[in-house]
């Protein structure tokens, strides 16, 4: 009934993308985002456009699971560009009834949609070239300051690690209890939505009372084998910024400053 | 060399004790079949070799580390390693050698260090070929032996093993088995391995028999399994071999009992057979 368990949306290669520490990733990826939300004028867009297209060249994912990716979003983007094309003031080109469209509202949805889009498929493309695991250590490494101010960051690895590892033992149990249940004359599949999330209490039971006992296997397991929380551990993947990671700062860097300048200072008076 | 005294543990839901005056001795490098009816206390027993559970009276040793001893909790663990039933359970990362890797990463050991314990334990349990999997493509035999790899990596003396095969299909059950043993054979880890299988501890070189907490029996597999009548009462099955011997006695051929495979019962049948004609 389930089958082929993927996780996260990563997709496999050896691209100079997949090849970036997980950090630089990251860390770009949140600079990238901040470059989006700082441009303001339409040229500026055209050359985030172009970046992100380049990036996207660079890294060997097909375009089609970038748009993939921009699914969850379209109407999103679709509402939110025709609320600014119509409800922007300004000079009036086109006019019917109740509705005026402004130049400002064309530029401004424009400018919205191409935002939205741009920050989507900026940051979906950080989790199609890193591994889910990789992405975590990542994360936990960037967080590591933070466990100063009493921030739990390798707890919150953890989690996210043994998440990810159970979520497929989860969704396997899940399979079987159901046709367990189904063995014994329940019922998913017809009924109203009431009906149907009624019908999901035999299921979810004792799948929470299975996951309770595994997180209890689970964590004696952990301490059988010297777990002590995160102080004083190592790790056999060391995080290790490489001469690449220099170069793709740079690089992003003098891009983004590119884009910012052109972006935010309206040099085409457009 | 594990020493338990006289141990005694009552669980706090329970008036009954689990374990009611076990005396036992581990030496280094044996390997030790515990066997026992469902409840007979031989979990129970497992749990306080590197101190899941603390006794209630009695004491264990463990190379001289007395097991209630919290400050020397972690090195217990390190010296005693303990596998348990479920592999799904163990299992704490997304690929084959990142959980092998948790043990020693939780040691604090450098990242050169952990890769060569990582790839020497998988190789001990010939897991090394699969060692950027993921653990649910595998079966459940081999996620087992990476379970069991996780524990070779912290190299422990001792390695207790908690009805390792019980989830199981035949196949992997025999894989399991085999690693076990090559373990105890090859490595020269010590090994108590917990179970219901008479034919898994028919592989022992001691077999210890429990029931209601108390020690019954504690002999060869070839002396143990002599005791079909008793084995019988305490709701034990006997190796197939073990089984034969005893109904072919009852019927009245005179036969010696104390025969484990295959291969000495058909010799002793055919003595038998000689005598009758």
């Amino acid at each position: 009934m389930i089958t082929d368990i993927t996780l996260g949306q990563y997709i496999p290669g050896n691209s100079i993308l997949h090849r970036l520490d997980p950090r630089t990733k990251i860390l770009l990826t949140f600079a990238f985002i901040a470059v989006v939300f700082i441009t303001e004028n339409i040229i500026g867009y055209v050359l985030i456009g172009f970046l992100l297209a380049l990036l996207i060249k660079m890294s060997g994912i097909p375009f089609k699971f970038i748009l993939k990716s921009l699914k969850p979003i379209y109407f999103f983007v679709i509402f939110t560009a025709l609320l600014n094309l119509f409800m922007t003031g300004g000079k009036y080109i086109v006019s019917f009834g109740i509705f005026h469209i402004s130049r400002e509202g064309i530029i401004l949805a424009a400018t919205m949609a191409l935002r939205l889009i741009f920050l989507v498929a900026g940051t979906s493309l950080l989790t199609y070239t890193t591994s889910p695991i990789v992405l975590t250590d990542g994360i936990e490494a960037l967080l590591k300051p933070l466990e100063k101010i009493k921030f739990p960051a390798h707890e919150l690895a953890m989690m996210m690690t043994i998440a990810l590892r159970f979520i497929p033992t989860i969704i396997e149990e899940t399979d079987k209890i159901m046709k367990a249940q189904s063995a014994r004359g329940a019922d998913f599949d017809t009924g109203g939505l009431i009906k149907k999330a009624k019908a999901m209490i035999p299921l979810l039971i004792p799948l929470f009372i299975s996951s309770f006992r595994r997180a209890d296997e689970l964590a004696l397991a952990m301490e059988c084998r010297g777990y002590h929380g995160g102080e004083g551990r190592t790790k056999l993947k060391e995080l290790r910024f490489k001469k690449l990671d220099l170069t793709a700062f740079l690089v992003f860097t003098l891009l983004a400053a590119l884009c910012i300048f052109v972006g935010k200072f309206n040099l085409f008076y457009i | 060399m594990i020493e338990i005294n006289n141990l005694t543990f009552t669980y706090d839901t329970c008036r009954e004790p689990a374990l009611d005056g076990i005396n036992l001795t581990i030496k280094e490098g044996e390997f030790v079949a515990v066997l026992g009816h469902n409840g007979s206390g031989k979990s129970t027993l497992a749990k306080h070799l590197n101190a899941i559970l603390l006794p209630s009276g009695g004491t264990v040793y463990a190379d001289g580390i007395n097991t209630a001893d919290i400050k020397r909790l972690a090195e217990l663990r390190r010296l005693v390693g303990m596998v348990f039933q479920n592999p799904d359970n163990q299992i704490v990362a997304s690929v084959v050698e990142e959980d092998v890797a948790f043990g020693p990463e939780n040691l604090g050991m450098p990242s050169e260090k952990i890769r060569e314990r990582v790839d020497y334990a998988l190789k001990t349990v010939g897991m090394y070929e699969m060692r950027n999997m993921a653990p649910y493509n595998l079966s459940g035999g081999q996620k087992q032996r990476v379970a069991i790899a996780g524990i070779i990596a912290m190299q422990p003396r001792y390695i207790v093993f908690d009805e390792p095969t019980a989830m199981l299909d035949p196949k992997g059950r025999q894989e399991v088995m085999q690693a076990i043993k090559a373990l105890n054979s090859e490595q020269g880890i010590t090994t108590v391995i917990i179970t219901h299988y008479m034919d898994e501890a028919a592989e022992a070189e001691r077999i210890v028999v429990i029931d209601h907490g108390k020690v019954i029996i504690d002999d060869t597999p070839r002396m143990a399994f002599a005791n079909v009548a008793l084995l019988k009462k305490l709701g034990l099955d006997v190796p197939q071999v073990t089984e034969l011997m005893f109904r072919l006695r009852g019927e009245g051929i005179a036969l010696e009992y104390n025969k484990l495979t295959v291969d000495e019962c058909a010799e002793e049948l055919k003595k038998a057979l000689k005598k009758q004609v």
